[in-house]
């Protein structure tokens, strides 16, 4: 038992570790098939951990709904959405009348998955995304107050490359242009730069580590 | 004694100057002709090879360069469709370029693998796109020389293209990989034996800060582990941060929620969340729905974490792994409602937001320093020295190659950009 729930993991953790770390350096066919195939059996294992996912879901909200807990009637409208989404996507379109195996358009009318896809989810989307602009603005206020010497230095260098990232800012500030350029492209370039030289470090650091089973608690912890 | 004008020197001046432009203009315009017209000796070294270090279906020509390697003459490369292999005219062209074009420098070949002196000229055909090269058959290919309408041939060239099974271009990759692997085993053996400084991480030491206030206050610790999968290191490092941070959450009995965006990932989360909560000696306490799926959509998954922050209010939001656009929506929602906020990513261009708006950020590698801080455990912390020595060594390199460049630019020399160019295929 404890050779299939530790030993077992670390055997294949270790094995396809080294045959995709080499496969990196094998430009053979063979090699590019390997690594088609494997990234099918990735995509084969992430639908049916789908299923898991879809589970979890819904016995979270249905525990929700039964107990009667603080919003359980969002719980609910889960429910019914993912109800109506899966039979419109699995193929019966409700203002048609008639199965069109999940297509969004019949002859240019527009299907009941195609209308929930079209008219529900991208505004909401575009709705969350453009919620953005105003969190910027809160996030910028907060951070840009002058209170310490790094919150100042901030400010200026925002300010800066504010204005010299439009064109009227940099017609009322002809300088801004070029030194937020700098900015960017000098300052801000080799600080990131330095991060990801760490980062990559990191990485490839970990990689080890799980390759060679120094980093196990990915597996659920212990060292046994 | 007649004195010349002014202006009658002037227009003899002007006519020195046209009759001069007028020859050079005859001199040029016979030169250009006669280049245009006259054919041109073909280059004698034309060797074709196999393609190295490729998955085959491809073949590289050589040849030396020519005095004539202006824009105005041209090279053509040449396949034989197989009719006729020893007549080049009745080749198929498969390319045309200046032929001042097309030298190795150019290439991307290292200098552990180029196939001949920098100044040669090189084509590599690929198949694809109009050319056909099955590997396992022979091909007959040639270089013409065009000049205006003059044609002239090389001899014909063979090569068979085949698939390589390494690729030496890339060798470098592997021993600087290797080297770093080296570096980091040998610091494990010395921090076994002996004890390594860590820096302070202030984010890490809040931890316990974060879930003693989630404590005092009854309230949940809510934990995300970012917007990738478990094939990605930073959720990885995420899902390894978890399990303290659920040990702790479960010594002091303080609940935890950890909504994900990947099923996989939260699976693999709920055994560390098992695990951690059996290691802190209470296997009671642990929730099997503590770690629960939302959706994979970017924005659905934000809008949903909001929610269970406005309504549960969770006093400790960790976000840890890769974040894009839904990080400033997420930290700035947190911080309305006034929990202690600990970030850690490696996706530099989201650091920004999550300095801004967190109480304590993990910048990049400190993500995957985490484990090690928070565990002290002598493997954990060599490797962080292993990290450390290989940042010395890659700053060190940059150093000498920033003095060297720089020697170059000023003293106008030569010599250190041989120097720097292998620093540069090495890299």
């Amino acid at each position: 038992m404890i050779f299939l729930r530790r030993q077992m993991p670390l055997l294949i953790t270790l094995v396809t570790g080294l045959i995709f770390a080499a496969q990196y350096y094998v430009p053979h066919p063979a090699s590019e098939q390997l690594l088609t195939s494997v990234t099918k059996w990735l995509q084969i294992i992430g639908g049916f951990a789908l299923v898991l996912g879809v589970s979890s879901l819904f016995h979270v909200h249905a525990v929700k709904i039964r107990r009667k807990e603080a919003g359980w009637g969002y719980s609910v409208v889960l429910y019914v959405g993912m109800f109506i989404t899966i039979v419109a996507g699995l193929g019966y379109s409700f203002n048609l009348g008639q199965w069109v195996s999940g297509k969004e358009q019949i002859n240019g009318a527009m299907t009941t998955f195609g209308w929930i896809y079209s008219y529900m989810m991208v505004p909401l989307q575009g709705t969350m995304f453009a919620i953005l602009a105003f969190f910027i603005a809160s996030a910028a206020y907060r951070s840009f107050r002058a209170r310490s010497r790094e919150a100042a230095v901030l400010l200026v260098a925002a300010v800066i490359v504010m204005m010299g990232r439009v064109p009227l800012g940099e017609y009322v500030l002809p300088l801004s242009g070029d030194v937020s350029q700098w900015i960017l492209n000098v300052l801000n370039a080799s600080v990131r730069r330095a991060i990801l030289i760490g980062v990559s470090l990191g990485v490839v650091a970990l990689s080890f580590k799980i390759i060679f089973g120094l980093e196990r608690s990915y597996l659920g912890g212990g060292k046994e | 004694m007649k004195r010349e004008s002014p202006g009658v020197k002037g227009q003899h001046d002007w006519s020195v100057f046209v009759n001069v432009l007028l020859v050079c203009g005859l001199l040029v315009g016979s030169s250009s002709r006669s280049l245009a017209q006259e054919p041109l000796p073909p280059p004698k070294d034309f060797r074709v090879f196999d393609t190295p270090s490729d998955g085959g279906g491809s073949l590289t020509g050589i040849w030396p360069p020519a005095p004539y390697d202006l824009k105005e003459v041209r090279y053509q490369v040449l396949l034989s469709d197989g009719r006729d292999t020893s007549e080049p005219s009745t080749f198929k062209i498969v390319a045309e370029f200046p032929a001042n074009t097309h030298y190795i420098r150019e290439s991307k070949w290292p200098w552990w693998t180029r196939p001949a002196e920098r100044e040669q000229h090189q084509f590599t055909l690929k198949h694809g796109k109009g050319v056909e090269l099955k590997d396992g058959t022979a091909y007959h290919v040639a270089l013409a020389v065009v000049s205006g309408d003059a044609r002239t041939f090389t001899t014909v060239a063979q090569a068979t293209p085949e698939p390589n099974w390494m690729n030496w271009n890339q060798i470098n990759n592997l021993f600087l990989a290797l080297l770093f692997g080296g570096i980091v085993f040998y610091a494990i053996s010395v921090a076994k034996k002996r004890e390594i400084f860590l820096r302070r991480i202030p984010g890490l030491d809040a931890v316990d800060e974060a879930i003693g206030r989630s404590t005092e206050l009854g309230k949940p610790v809510l934990y995300l582990t970012g917007a990738h999968d478990m094939s990605d290191p930073s959720t990885i490092a995420a899902a390894v941060i978890l399990g303290r941070v659920a040990k702790r959450a479960a010594a002091y009995e303080t609940d935890l929620l950890v909504p994900h965006r990947d099923p996989i990932t939260m699976a693999v989360c709920q055994e560390i969340t098992k695990q951690a909560y059996l290691e802190a000696g209470k296997p009671d306490l642990f929730k099997e729905d503590a770690n629960f799926f939302i959706t994979t959509d970017q924005f659905s998954y934000t809008a949903a974490v909001d929610g269970i922050m406005l309504r549960k209010k969770p006093a400790a939001n960790f976000f840890m792994g890769a974040y894009f656009a839904e990080s400033l929506l997420l930290t700035e929602t947190g911080a309305s409602t006034g929990a202690i906020q600990i970030a850690g990513t490696d996706s530099d261009h989201q650091l920004p937001f999550f300095v801004t708006t967190c109480d304590y950020t993990l910048i990049g590698e400190e993500l995957y320093a985490a484990s090690a801080y928070l565990s002290r455990e002598p493997i954990q912390v060599g490797t962080l020295r292993g990290q450390d020595i290989g940042k010395a060594l890659i700053l060190g390199v940059l150093t000498v190659g920033t003095v060297l460049a720089t020697a170059g630019a000023l003293l106008d020399a030569q010599w250190p950009q041989l120097f720097l160019d292998v620093f540069k295929d090495v890299k």
